[in-house]
Protein backbone atom coordinates (compact mmCIF):
# COMPACT_ATOMS: atom_id res chain seq x y z
CA UNK A 1 0.00 0.00 0.00
CA UNK A 2 2.96 2.37 0.54
CA UNK A 3 4.14 1.80 -2.78
CA UNK A 4 0.33 2.37 -4.43
CA UNK A 5 0.71 6.03 -2.37
CA UNK A 6 4.42 6.66 -2.92
CA UNK A 7 3.51 5.74 -6.88
CA UNK A 8 0.68 7.94 -6.50
CA UNK A 9 2.86 10.80 -5.38
CA UNK A 10 5.21 10.29 -7.97
CA UNK A 11 2.57 10.65 -10.53
CA UNK A 12 1.34 13.46 -9.55
CA UNK A 13 4.92 15.58 -9.38
CA UNK A 14 5.61 14.67 -13.12
CA UNK A 15 1.76 15.41 -14.46
CA UNK A 16 3.71 18.63 -13.78
CA UNK A 17 6.07 17.12 -16.98
CA UNK A 18 3.23 15.69 -18.48
CA UNK A 19 1.18 19.11 -18.69
CA UNK A 20 4.63 20.73 -20.06
CA UNK A 21 5.11 18.41 -22.74
CA UNK A 22 1.02 18.88 -23.55
CA UNK A 23 2.01 22.44 -23.68
CA UNK A 24 5.20 21.90 -26.42
CA UNK A 25 4.11 18.67 -28.02
CA UNK A 26 0.26 19.20 -28.69
CA UNK A 27 -0.56 22.71 -28.03
CA UNK A 28 2.32 24.11 -30.14
CA UNK A 29 3.30 21.19 -32.30
CA UNK A 30 6.63 22.10 -30.92
CA UNK A 31 8.53 18.89 -30.43
CA UNK A 32 10.58 19.93 -27.64
CA UNK A 33 13.61 18.11 -26.37
CA UNK A 34 14.66 20.96 -23.86
CA UNK A 35 12.70 18.80 -21.62
CA UNK A 36 15.59 16.41 -20.66
CA UNK A 37 17.77 19.30 -19.47
CA UNK A 38 14.73 21.57 -17.99
CA UNK A 39 13.61 18.99 -15.47
CA UNK A 40 17.57 18.27 -14.00
CA UNK A 41 17.92 22.20 -14.07
CA UNK A 42 14.79 22.84 -11.38
CA UNK A 43 16.09 19.74 -9.31
CA UNK A 44 19.41 21.35 -9.42
CA UNK A 45 18.35 24.71 -8.74
CA UNK A 46 15.92 23.71 -6.32
CA UNK A 47 18.26 21.57 -4.32
CA UNK A 48 21.22 23.90 -4.31
CA UNK A 49 19.28 26.70 -3.07
CA UNK A 50 17.54 24.35 -0.60
CA UNK A 51 20.94 23.46 0.88
CA UNK A 52 22.01 26.84 0.90
CA UNK A 53 18.79 27.08 3.72
CA UNK A 54 16.57 29.19 1.05
CA UNK A 55 12.40 28.43 1.69
CA UNK A 56 11.80 25.59 -0.43
CA UNK A 57 8.86 26.99 -1.84
CA UNK A 58 10.92 30.23 -3.17
CA UNK A 59 13.28 27.73 -4.26
CA UNK A 60 10.51 25.61 -6.45
CA UNK A 61 9.15 29.35 -7.57
CA UNK A 62 12.87 29.83 -8.85
CA UNK A 63 13.19 26.26 -10.36
CA UNK A 64 10.03 27.14 -12.00
CA UNK A 65 11.57 30.59 -13.41
CA UNK A 66 15.14 28.92 -14.32
CA UNK A 67 12.84 26.34 -16.85
CA UNK A 68 11.15 29.44 -18.32
CA UNK A 69 14.62 30.83 -18.91
CA UNK A 70 15.53 27.70 -20.42
CA UNK A 71 12.50 27.08 -22.35
CA UNK A 72 12.66 30.85 -23.62
CA UNK A 73 15.91 30.40 -24.98
CA UNK A 74 14.97 27.13 -27.04
CA UNK A 75 11.93 29.33 -28.31
CA UNK A 76 14.25 32.28 -29.57
CA UNK A 77 17.23 30.05 -31.21
CA UNK A 78 13.74 28.41 -33.20
CA UNK A 79 12.33 31.33 -33.90
CA UNK A 80 14.80 34.51 -34.52
CA UNK A 81 17.68 32.10 -35.56
CA UNK A 82 15.15 29.91 -37.61
CA UNK A 83 16.85 26.63 -36.25
CA UNK A 84 14.71 23.16 -36.36
CA UNK A 85 12.90 22.91 -33.28
CA UNK A 86 14.26 19.38 -32.06
CA UNK A 87 18.00 21.20 -32.62
CA UNK A 88 16.93 24.01 -30.66
CA UNK A 89 16.01 21.71 -28.12
CA UNK A 90 19.44 19.79 -28.19
CA UNK A 91 21.51 22.94 -27.94
CA UNK A 92 20.03 23.78 -24.82
CA UNK A 93 19.11 20.34 -23.54
CA UNK A 94 23.23 19.82 -24.00
CA UNK A 95 24.47 23.23 -22.62
CA UNK A 96 22.19 22.79 -19.74
CA UNK A 97 23.82 19.21 -18.75
CA UNK A 98 27.00 21.57 -18.26
CA UNK A 99 25.12 24.28 -16.21
CA UNK A 100 23.58 21.59 -14.07
CA UNK A 101 27.41 20.49 -13.48
CA UNK A 102 27.56 23.79 -12.22
CA UNK A 103 24.32 24.61 -10.41
CA UNK A 104 25.07 21.55 -8.49
CA UNK A 105 28.99 21.97 -8.20
CA UNK A 106 28.92 17.85 -8.26
CA UNK A 107 26.82 14.97 -10.02
CA UNK A 108 24.68 14.57 -7.08
CA UNK A 109 23.10 16.51 -3.95
CA UNK A 110 21.83 14.67 -1.64
CA UNK A 111 18.32 16.69 0.63
CA UNK A 112 17.81 14.06 3.44
CA UNK A 113 18.41 16.10 5.99
CA UNK A 114 17.61 19.66 4.67
CA UNK A 115 13.96 20.87 5.13
CA UNK A 116 12.27 20.77 1.79
CA UNK A 117 8.47 21.24 1.13
CA UNK A 118 7.47 17.47 2.47
CA UNK A 119 9.60 17.61 5.70
CA UNK A 120 7.37 20.81 6.61
CA UNK A 121 4.02 18.18 5.61
CA UNK A 122 5.59 15.66 7.84
CA UNK A 123 6.38 17.99 10.66
CA UNK A 124 2.85 19.20 10.16
CA UNK A 125 1.37 15.47 10.14
CA UNK A 126 3.65 14.57 13.04
CA UNK A 127 2.31 17.62 15.16
CA UNK A 128 -1.09 17.16 14.59
CA UNK A 129 -1.61 13.08 14.56
CA UNK A 130 1.38 12.05 16.61
CA UNK A 131 4.83 10.62 15.63
CA UNK A 132 4.57 7.44 13.46
CA UNK A 133 0.46 7.43 13.38
CA UNK A 134 -0.81 5.01 10.95
CA UNK A 135 -4.12 4.20 9.94
CA UNK A 136 -5.98 2.03 8.26
CA UNK A 137 -7.19 2.27 4.73
CA UNK A 138 -9.16 -0.70 3.23
CA UNK A 139 -7.56 -3.17 5.13
CA UNK A 140 -3.79 -1.68 5.19
CA UNK A 141 -1.91 0.49 7.31
CA UNK A 142 -0.92 3.58 5.84
CA UNK A 143 1.41 6.54 7.14
CA UNK A 144 -0.46 9.31 7.70
CA UNK A 145 2.66 11.55 6.73
CA UNK A 146 2.17 9.86 3.45
CA UNK A 147 -1.67 10.22 2.49
CA UNK A 148 -0.80 13.95 3.55
CA UNK A 149 1.99 14.83 1.17
CA UNK A 150 -0.33 12.73 -1.30
CA UNK A 151 -3.19 15.10 -0.70
CA UNK A 152 -0.96 18.16 -1.00
CA UNK A 153 0.30 16.60 -4.57
CA UNK A 154 -2.93 16.89 -5.38
CA UNK A 155 -4.13 20.07 -4.30
CA UNK A 156 -0.92 21.44 -6.07
CA UNK A 157 -2.14 20.00 -9.19
CA UNK A 158 -5.42 21.16 -9.23
CA UNK A 159 -5.04 24.20 -8.88
CA UNK A 160 -2.43 24.42 -10.94
CA UNK A 161 -4.37 22.60 -13.62
CA UNK A 162 -7.36 24.53 -13.44
CA UNK A 163 -5.14 27.86 -13.83
CA UNK A 164 -3.75 26.25 -16.94
CA UNK A 165 -7.36 25.64 -18.23
CA UNK A 166 -8.39 29.10 -16.97
CA UNK A 167 -5.07 30.40 -18.88
CA UNK A 168 -5.41 28.70 -22.02
CA UNK A 169 -9.02 30.27 -22.58
CA UNK A 170 -8.04 34.03 -22.21
CA UNK A 171 -7.58 35.95 -25.25
CA UNK A 172 -3.70 35.47 -24.67
CA UNK A 173 -3.94 31.65 -24.48
CA UNK A 174 -6.49 31.58 -27.05
CA UNK A 175 -4.14 33.43 -29.30
CA UNK A 176 -1.33 30.60 -28.04
CA UNK A 177 -3.50 27.90 -28.88
CA UNK A 178 -4.03 29.17 -32.50
CA UNK A 179 -0.89 29.58 -33.17
CA UNK A 180 0.10 25.45 -32.82
CA UNK A 181 -3.65 25.04 -34.93
CA UNK A 182 -2.51 27.60 -37.66
CA UNK A 183 0.15 30.35 -37.27
CA UNK A 184 -0.86 31.65 -40.35
CA UNK A 185 -4.20 32.37 -39.67
CA UNK A 186 -2.94 33.57 -36.51
CA UNK A 187 -0.82 36.01 -38.11
CA UNK A 188 -3.44 37.40 -40.56
CA UNK A 189 -5.34 37.89 -36.98
CA UNK A 190 -2.17 40.71 -35.77
CA UNK A 191 -0.70 37.77 -33.54
CA UNK A 192 2.79 37.48 -33.07
CA UNK A 193 3.52 34.28 -33.74
CA UNK A 194 7.20 34.08 -32.74
CA UNK A 195 6.47 35.82 -29.53
CA UNK A 196 3.81 33.39 -28.88
CA UNK A 197 6.08 30.28 -29.10
CA UNK A 198 9.08 31.93 -26.93
CA UNK A 199 6.45 32.60 -23.79
CA UNK A 200 4.52 28.74 -24.79
CA UNK A 201 8.05 26.77 -25.22
CA UNK A 202 9.18 28.83 -21.60
CA UNK A 203 6.01 28.07 -19.82
CA UNK A 204 5.68 24.53 -20.82
CA UNK A 205 9.86 24.51 -19.27
CA UNK A 206 8.78 25.55 -16.52
CA UNK A 207 6.52 23.32 -15.27
CA UNK A 208 9.34 20.40 -16.23
CA UNK A 209 11.32 22.47 -14.11
CA UNK A 210 9.03 22.64 -11.02
CA UNK A 211 8.41 19.26 -11.57
CA UNK A 212 12.21 18.31 -11.45
CA UNK A 213 12.21 20.28 -8.03
CA UNK A 214 9.23 19.07 -6.48
CA UNK A 215 10.66 15.28 -7.51
CA UNK A 216 13.83 15.92 -6.23
CA UNK A 217 12.58 17.27 -2.80
CA UNK A 218 10.46 14.12 -2.85
CA UNK A 219 13.10 11.67 -3.09
CA UNK A 220 15.66 13.63 -1.71
CA UNK A 221 18.41 14.25 -3.86
CA UNK A 222 19.18 15.35 -7.04
CA UNK A 223 21.27 14.17 -9.72
CA UNK A 224 22.68 15.49 -13.34
CA UNK A 225 21.49 12.23 -14.73
CA UNK A 226 17.73 12.24 -13.39
CA UNK A 227 16.29 14.26 -16.82
CA UNK A 228 17.28 11.14 -19.15
CA UNK A 229 14.05 9.42 -20.94
CA UNK A 230 11.91 12.32 -19.02
CA UNK A 231 11.23 14.06 -22.09
CA UNK A 232 9.38 9.96 -23.47
CA UNK A 233 7.66 9.57 -19.86
CA UNK A 234 5.67 12.42 -20.66
CA UNK A 235 4.98 11.78 -23.68
CA UNK A 236 4.01 8.07 -22.90
CA UNK A 237 1.43 10.15 -20.37
CA UNK A 238 0.14 12.57 -22.61
CA UNK A 239 -0.74 9.98 -25.05
CA UNK A 240 -2.56 7.73 -22.51
CA UNK A 241 -4.46 10.86 -21.29
CA UNK A 242 -5.74 11.16 -24.43
CA UNK A 243 -7.07 7.82 -24.78
CA UNK A 244 -8.62 8.09 -21.81
CA UNK A 245 -10.91 10.86 -22.83
CA UNK A 246 -13.93 10.93 -25.24
CA UNK A 247 -13.40 14.16 -27.02
CA UNK A 248 -10.33 16.43 -27.74
CA UNK A 249 -11.32 19.73 -25.69
CA UNK A 250 -9.24 21.26 -23.73
CA UNK A 251 -10.61 20.97 -19.94
CA UNK A 252 -10.63 17.26 -20.92
CA UNK A 253 -6.91 16.92 -22.32
CA UNK A 254 -5.72 18.94 -19.08
CA UNK A 255 -7.50 16.38 -17.06
CA UNK A 256 -6.23 13.19 -19.18
CA UNK A 257 -3.08 14.52 -18.96
CA UNK A 258 -2.94 14.54 -15.14
CA UNK A 259 -4.70 11.07 -15.59
CA UNK A 260 -2.28 9.48 -18.07
CA UNK A 261 0.58 10.51 -16.19
CA UNK A 262 -0.74 9.02 -12.60
CA UNK A 263 -1.98 6.14 -14.50
CA UNK A 264 1.43 5.45 -16.20
CA UNK A 265 3.38 5.97 -13.18
CA UNK A 266 1.54 2.92 -11.41
CA UNK A 267 1.76 0.73 -14.11
CA UNK A 268 5.34 1.00 -14.20
CA UNK A 269 5.42 0.33 -10.11
CA UNK A 270 2.98 -3.20 -11.12
CA UNK A 271 6.11 -4.25 -13.96
CA UNK A 272 8.60 -3.33 -11.84
CA UNK A 273 6.85 -4.97 -8.85
CA UNK A 274 6.18 -8.13 -10.69
CA UNK A 275 9.91 -8.47 -11.64
CA UNK A 276 10.46 -6.02 -14.67
CA UNK A 277 14.44 -5.51 -14.69
CA UNK A 278 14.30 -1.43 -14.23
CA UNK A 279 17.26 -1.26 -16.80
CA UNK A 280 14.00 -2.12 -19.18
CA UNK A 281 12.36 0.77 -18.27
CA UNK A 282 13.14 3.00 -20.84
CA UNK A 283 13.10 0.69 -23.42
CA UNK A 284 9.73 -0.17 -22.63
CA UNK A 285 8.80 3.02 -22.05
CA UNK A 286 10.03 4.04 -25.89
CA UNK A 287 8.44 1.12 -27.18
CA UNK A 288 4.87 1.71 -25.60
CA UNK A 289 5.02 5.55 -27.14
CA UNK A 290 6.31 4.32 -30.41
CA UNK A 291 3.61 1.73 -30.55
CA UNK A 292 0.94 4.88 -29.60
CA UNK A 293 1.95 6.23 -32.42
CA UNK A 294 2.29 3.82 -35.03
CA UNK A 295 -1.17 2.34 -33.84
CA UNK A 296 -3.77 4.83 -34.73
CA UNK A 297 -2.68 4.88 -38.12
CA UNK A 298 -2.16 1.34 -38.71
CA UNK A 299 -5.97 0.83 -37.17
CA UNK A 300 -7.33 3.69 -39.83
CA UNK A 301 -5.31 1.59 -42.64
CA UNK A 302 -6.89 -1.72 -41.93
CA UNK A 303 -9.97 -0.32 -41.78
CA UNK A 304 -9.77 1.20 -45.23
CA UNK A 305 -8.88 -2.00 -46.58
CA UNK A 306 -11.69 -3.65 -45.07
CA UNK A 307 -13.85 -0.82 -46.21
CA UNK A 308 -12.39 -1.73 -49.95
CA UNK A 309 -13.17 -5.16 -49.54
CA UNK B 1 -6.38 54.39 -49.55
CA UNK B 2 -3.45 52.01 -50.44
CA UNK B 3 -0.73 52.99 -52.70
CA UNK B 4 1.85 50.41 -54.09
CA UNK B 5 5.10 52.00 -55.74
CA UNK B 6 7.39 50.73 -57.64
CA UNK B 7 7.42 47.28 -55.94
CA UNK B 8 10.22 44.68 -56.74
CA UNK B 9 10.47 41.33 -55.63
CA UNK B 10 12.57 38.45 -56.73
CA UNK B 11 12.52 34.89 -55.01
CA UNK B 12 15.59 32.88 -54.75
CA UNK B 13 17.95 35.56 -55.74
CA UNK B 14 21.30 34.16 -57.88
CA UNK B 15 19.83 30.48 -57.61
CA UNK B 16 18.43 28.40 -60.93
CA UNK B 17 15.50 29.00 -59.04
CA UNK B 18 15.19 33.17 -58.94
CA UNK B 19 11.92 33.94 -60.01
CA UNK B 20 11.49 37.76 -60.89
CA UNK B 21 7.73 38.26 -59.34
CA UNK B 22 7.47 41.80 -59.10
CA UNK B 23 9.29 43.98 -61.68
CA UNK B 24 8.11 47.38 -60.55
CA UNK B 25 4.23 47.07 -59.22
CA UNK B 26 2.51 50.73 -59.28
CA UNK B 27 -1.08 51.15 -58.29
CA UNK B 28 -2.88 53.29 -56.05
CA UNK B 29 -6.41 52.61 -54.53
CA UNK B 30 -8.82 54.65 -53.59
CA UNK B 31 -11.18 54.76 -50.42
CA UNK B 32 -13.73 52.58 -50.83
CA UNK B 33 -13.25 50.90 -54.37
CA UNK B 34 -13.44 47.18 -54.86
CA UNK B 35 -10.46 46.33 -57.10
CA UNK B 36 -10.18 42.83 -58.87
CA UNK B 37 -6.87 41.46 -60.06
CA UNK B 38 -6.42 39.26 -62.94
CA UNK B 39 -3.39 37.60 -63.95
CA UNK B 40 -1.84 34.13 -65.78
CA UNK B 41 -0.13 32.14 -63.68
CA UNK B 42 2.90 33.79 -62.61
CA UNK B 43 1.73 37.02 -63.40
CA UNK B 44 2.61 38.24 -59.91
CA UNK B 45 -1.29 38.61 -58.75
CA UNK B 46 -0.77 36.84 -55.68
CA UNK B 47 2.54 37.75 -55.12
CA UNK B 48 1.26 41.55 -54.87
CA UNK B 49 -1.45 40.54 -52.01
CA UNK B 50 1.20 38.81 -49.99
CA UNK B 51 3.61 41.66 -50.78
CA UNK B 52 0.54 44.02 -49.52
CA UNK B 53 -0.30 41.70 -46.54
CA UNK B 54 3.15 41.40 -45.36
CA UNK B 55 4.51 37.41 -45.75
CA UNK B 56 7.14 38.67 -47.17
CA UNK B 57 9.37 42.07 -47.36
CA UNK B 58 10.00 43.38 -50.63
CA UNK B 59 13.05 43.91 -52.23
CA UNK B 60 12.55 47.47 -53.25
CA UNK B 61 9.60 50.04 -53.46
CA UNK B 62 7.08 51.55 -51.13
CA UNK B 63 3.91 49.98 -49.67
CA UNK B 64 1.54 52.99 -47.98
CA UNK B 65 -1.81 52.22 -46.33
CA UNK B 66 -4.05 55.16 -45.46
CA UNK B 67 -0.60 57.29 -45.45
CA UNK B 68 0.82 55.35 -43.52
CA UNK B 69 4.15 53.43 -45.06
CA UNK B 70 4.04 50.05 -43.97
CA UNK B 71 6.88 48.76 -46.26
CA UNK B 72 8.80 47.57 -42.72
CA UNK B 73 6.26 46.26 -41.03
CA UNK B 74 5.53 42.51 -40.10
CA UNK B 75 2.98 40.68 -41.28
CA UNK B 76 1.38 40.91 -37.43
CA UNK B 77 1.82 44.02 -37.72
CA UNK B 78 -0.46 44.81 -40.74
CA UNK B 79 -3.22 42.65 -39.90
CA UNK B 80 -4.37 45.48 -37.44
CA UNK B 81 -5.55 47.44 -40.39
CA UNK B 82 -5.87 44.66 -42.94
CA UNK B 83 -8.51 41.78 -43.21
CA UNK B 84 -7.92 38.54 -45.34
CA UNK B 85 -9.40 35.48 -46.50
CA UNK B 86 -7.09 33.19 -48.53
CA UNK B 87 -7.50 30.53 -51.33
CA UNK B 88 -7.21 27.17 -49.24
CA UNK B 89 -10.14 27.43 -47.33
CA UNK B 90 -8.54 25.36 -44.20
CA UNK B 91 -6.27 28.51 -44.23
CA UNK B 92 -7.79 30.97 -42.38
CA UNK B 93 -9.66 29.49 -39.69
CA UNK B 94 -7.92 27.17 -36.82
CA UNK B 95 -9.36 23.72 -37.31
CA UNK B 96 -9.05 22.30 -33.33
CA UNK B 97 -10.67 25.37 -32.02
CA UNK B 98 -14.75 26.03 -31.75
CA UNK B 99 -16.35 27.69 -34.23
CA UNK B 100 -17.33 30.43 -31.34
CA UNK B 101 -13.05 30.41 -30.68
CA UNK B 102 -12.13 31.57 -33.83
CA UNK B 103 -14.87 34.24 -33.75
CA UNK B 104 -12.97 35.38 -30.62
CA UNK B 105 -9.60 35.34 -31.90
CA UNK B 106 -10.89 37.49 -34.65
CA UNK B 107 -12.99 39.63 -32.93
CA UNK B 108 -9.35 40.95 -31.37
CA UNK B 109 -7.88 41.33 -34.58
CA UNK B 110 -4.49 43.59 -33.81
CA UNK B 111 -5.60 44.41 -30.33
CA UNK B 112 -3.44 43.85 -27.20
CA UNK B 113 -4.50 40.26 -26.03
CA UNK B 114 -4.61 40.02 -22.46
CA UNK B 115 -5.74 37.97 -19.54
CA UNK B 116 -9.29 38.48 -20.04
CA UNK B 117 -11.86 35.41 -20.62
CA UNK B 118 -11.82 34.55 -24.54
CA UNK B 119 -15.52 34.06 -24.58
CA UNK B 120 -17.51 36.05 -22.97
CA UNK B 121 -21.21 35.75 -22.91
CA UNK B 122 -22.39 38.52 -24.15
CA UNK B 123 -19.77 38.49 -26.98
CA UNK B 124 -21.20 34.47 -27.83
CA UNK B 125 -24.29 36.39 -27.94
CA UNK B 126 -23.19 38.40 -30.92
CA UNK B 127 -21.41 35.52 -32.68
CA UNK B 128 -24.97 34.12 -32.55
CA UNK B 129 -26.56 37.17 -34.58
CA UNK B 130 -24.16 37.62 -36.89
CA UNK B 131 -23.24 34.20 -38.07
CA UNK B 132 -27.33 33.79 -38.47
CA UNK B 133 -27.56 35.63 -41.80
CA UNK B 134 -25.39 33.17 -43.14
CA UNK B 135 -27.97 30.82 -43.07
CA UNK B 136 -25.50 27.68 -42.69
CA UNK B 137 -27.08 26.75 -39.26
CA UNK B 138 -23.82 27.39 -37.64
CA UNK B 139 -25.44 29.32 -34.87
CA UNK B 140 -26.73 26.49 -32.95
CA UNK B 141 -23.23 24.58 -33.47
CA UNK B 142 -21.24 27.74 -32.05
CA UNK B 143 -18.97 24.89 -30.12
CA UNK B 144 -18.32 22.33 -32.57
CA UNK B 145 -14.50 22.47 -33.85
CA UNK B 146 -14.31 24.45 -37.02
CA UNK B 147 -12.41 21.61 -38.55
CA UNK B 148 -15.47 19.62 -38.92
CA UNK B 149 -16.82 22.24 -41.66
CA UNK B 150 -16.59 22.31 -45.21
CA UNK B 151 -14.64 24.61 -47.47
CA UNK B 152 -17.70 26.68 -47.81
CA UNK B 153 -18.81 26.91 -44.39
CA UNK B 154 -15.06 28.05 -43.51
CA UNK B 155 -14.77 30.10 -46.33
CA UNK B 156 -17.57 31.87 -44.92
CA UNK B 157 -16.59 32.62 -41.56
CA UNK B 158 -13.13 33.49 -42.54
CA UNK B 159 -14.82 36.25 -44.26
CA UNK B 160 -16.59 37.20 -41.41
CA UNK B 161 -13.59 37.04 -39.38
CA UNK B 162 -11.90 38.84 -41.53
CA UNK B 163 -14.12 41.87 -41.73
CA UNK B 164 -15.85 41.45 -37.90
CA UNK B 165 -13.49 44.77 -36.87
CA UNK B 166 -13.89 47.16 -40.00
CA UNK B 167 -10.45 46.52 -41.61
CA UNK B 168 -8.77 49.44 -43.75
CA UNK B 169 -7.97 47.00 -46.59
CA UNK B 170 -9.81 43.90 -47.29
CA UNK B 171 -7.31 41.11 -49.15
CA UNK B 172 -9.12 38.36 -51.38
CA UNK B 173 -6.82 35.49 -52.37
CA UNK B 174 -8.92 33.21 -54.77
CA UNK B 175 -10.95 32.67 -52.28
CA UNK B 176 -13.48 31.34 -54.33
CA UNK B 177 -10.76 29.21 -56.67
CA UNK B 178 -10.96 25.71 -54.37
CA UNK B 179 -15.01 25.36 -53.94
CA UNK B 180 -17.03 24.08 -56.11
CA UNK B 181 -19.36 26.29 -58.35
CA UNK B 182 -22.67 26.51 -56.16
CA UNK B 183 -20.44 27.32 -53.20
CA UNK B 184 -18.34 29.65 -54.54
CA UNK B 185 -21.14 31.61 -56.04
CA UNK B 186 -22.46 32.03 -52.39
CA UNK B 187 -19.66 32.88 -51.15
CA UNK B 188 -19.15 35.10 -53.75
CA UNK B 189 -22.75 36.85 -52.93
CA UNK B 190 -21.61 37.55 -49.23
CA UNK B 191 -18.35 38.56 -50.07
CA UNK B 192 -20.33 41.28 -52.61
CA UNK B 193 -22.85 41.79 -49.37
CA UNK B 194 -20.41 42.50 -46.61
CA UNK B 195 -17.97 44.87 -48.48
CA UNK B 196 -21.09 46.95 -50.12
CA UNK B 197 -22.33 47.49 -46.71
CA UNK B 198 -18.87 47.94 -44.98
CA UNK B 199 -18.11 50.30 -47.95
CA UNK B 200 -14.71 48.04 -47.41
CA UNK B 201 -11.65 48.90 -49.73
CA UNK B 202 -10.94 45.34 -50.87
CA UNK B 203 -8.49 43.77 -53.22
CA UNK B 204 -9.79 40.65 -54.50
CA UNK B 205 -7.33 38.63 -56.93
CA UNK B 206 -9.72 36.17 -58.79
CA UNK B 207 -9.24 33.93 -61.44
CA UNK B 208 -12.65 34.12 -62.54
CA UNK B 209 -13.55 36.75 -65.27
CA UNK B 210 -17.04 36.80 -64.71
CA UNK B 211 -16.78 37.33 -61.25
CA UNK B 212 -13.87 40.31 -62.15
CA UNK B 213 -16.06 41.58 -64.76
CA UNK B 214 -19.54 41.36 -61.96
CA UNK B 215 -18.08 42.86 -58.51
CA UNK B 216 -16.16 45.85 -58.66
CA UNK B 217 -15.42 48.87 -59.44
CA UNK B 218 -11.93 48.26 -60.97
CA UNK B 219 -9.66 45.64 -63.06
CA UNK B 220 -6.18 45.67 -62.38
CA UNK B 221 -4.53 42.84 -64.92
CA UNK B 222 -1.39 41.87 -64.17
CA UNK B 223 1.54 40.29 -66.66
CA UNK B 224 5.22 39.41 -65.44
CA UNK B 225 5.38 40.94 -62.58
CA UNK B 226 3.80 44.44 -63.55
CA UNK B 227 0.49 46.07 -64.23
CA UNK B 228 -0.08 45.73 -67.81
CA UNK B 229 -4.21 46.88 -68.00
CA UNK B 230 -5.70 49.02 -65.26
CA UNK B 231 -9.77 49.14 -66.47
CA UNK B 232 -11.76 51.53 -64.29
CA UNK B 233 -14.86 54.01 -64.22
CA UNK B 234 -17.28 53.95 -66.61
CA UNK B 235 -14.89 51.34 -68.90
CA UNK B 236 -14.80 48.78 -65.93
CA UNK B 237 -18.88 49.29 -65.68
CA UNK B 238 -18.92 48.85 -69.75
CA UNK B 239 -16.47 46.53 -69.59
CA UNK B 240 -17.57 42.19 -70.84
CA UNK B 241 -16.13 39.19 -70.38
CA UNK B 242 -15.12 39.39 -74.07
CA UNK B 243 -13.39 42.07 -73.76
CA UNK B 244 -11.20 40.71 -71.08
CA UNK B 245 -10.27 37.65 -73.11
CA UNK B 246 -9.17 40.06 -76.09
CA UNK B 247 -6.84 41.89 -73.83
CA UNK B 248 -5.77 38.15 -72.81
CA UNK B 249 -5.08 37.50 -76.38
CA UNK B 250 -3.33 40.67 -77.10
CA UNK B 251 -0.85 40.20 -74.15
CA UNK B 252 -0.23 36.83 -75.40
CA UNK B 253 0.46 37.90 -78.74
CA UNK B 254 2.57 40.48 -77.83
CA UNK B 255 4.34 37.65 -75.52
CA UNK B 256 5.35 35.69 -78.67
CA UNK B 257 7.73 38.11 -79.77
CA UNK B 258 10.98 38.05 -77.81
CA UNK B 259 11.39 41.03 -75.63
CA UNK B 260 15.15 41.24 -77.11
CA UNK B 261 13.71 40.95 -80.34
CA UNK B 262 10.99 43.40 -79.88
CA UNK B 263 13.57 46.12 -78.71
CA UNK B 264 15.39 45.52 -81.56
CA UNK B 265 12.60 46.25 -84.11
CA UNK B 266 11.37 48.80 -81.63
CA UNK B 267 14.73 50.87 -81.70
CA UNK B 268 14.97 50.17 -85.70
CA UNK B 269 11.19 50.90 -86.98
CA UNK B 270 10.04 52.98 -84.66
Amino acid sequence: MALLIGSLTIGLILTLLALGIFISFRIFDFSDITAEGSFTFGAALAASLIVMGMNPLLASAIAFLGGCLAGAITGILHTRFKINPLLAGILVMTALYSVNLHVMGKSNIPLLSKTTVFTWIENFSDKTFGVQKTVNLIGWQVDVKDLWILLFCFLIITIISIILWWFFKTHIGTAMRATGDNDQMIRALGVNTKIMIVLGIALSNGFIALSGAFLAQYQGFADVQMGIGMLVWGLASVIIGEALISEPNLGLLIAGTVMGSVLFRLLVAIALSWGMNPNDLKLITALFVFIALVLPALMKNKRKISLKN
Amino acid sequence: MLQVENSIKTFNPGTVNEVKALRGVTFDIEDGSFVSVLGTNGSGKSTTLNAVAGTFFIDSGKIILDGIDITKWPESKRAKYIGRVFQNPFSGTAPGMSIAENLALASKRGQKRGFGWGLSSSLIKEFKEKVKPLKMGLEDRLENPIGKLSGGQRQALTLLMATWLKPKLLLLDEHTAALDPKTAHKVIELTDKIVTDNKLTTLMVTHSMQQAVNLGDRIIMMHQGKVAYDIKGEDKRRLKVNDLLALFDEIRRKDQIDPEVAELIAANYV
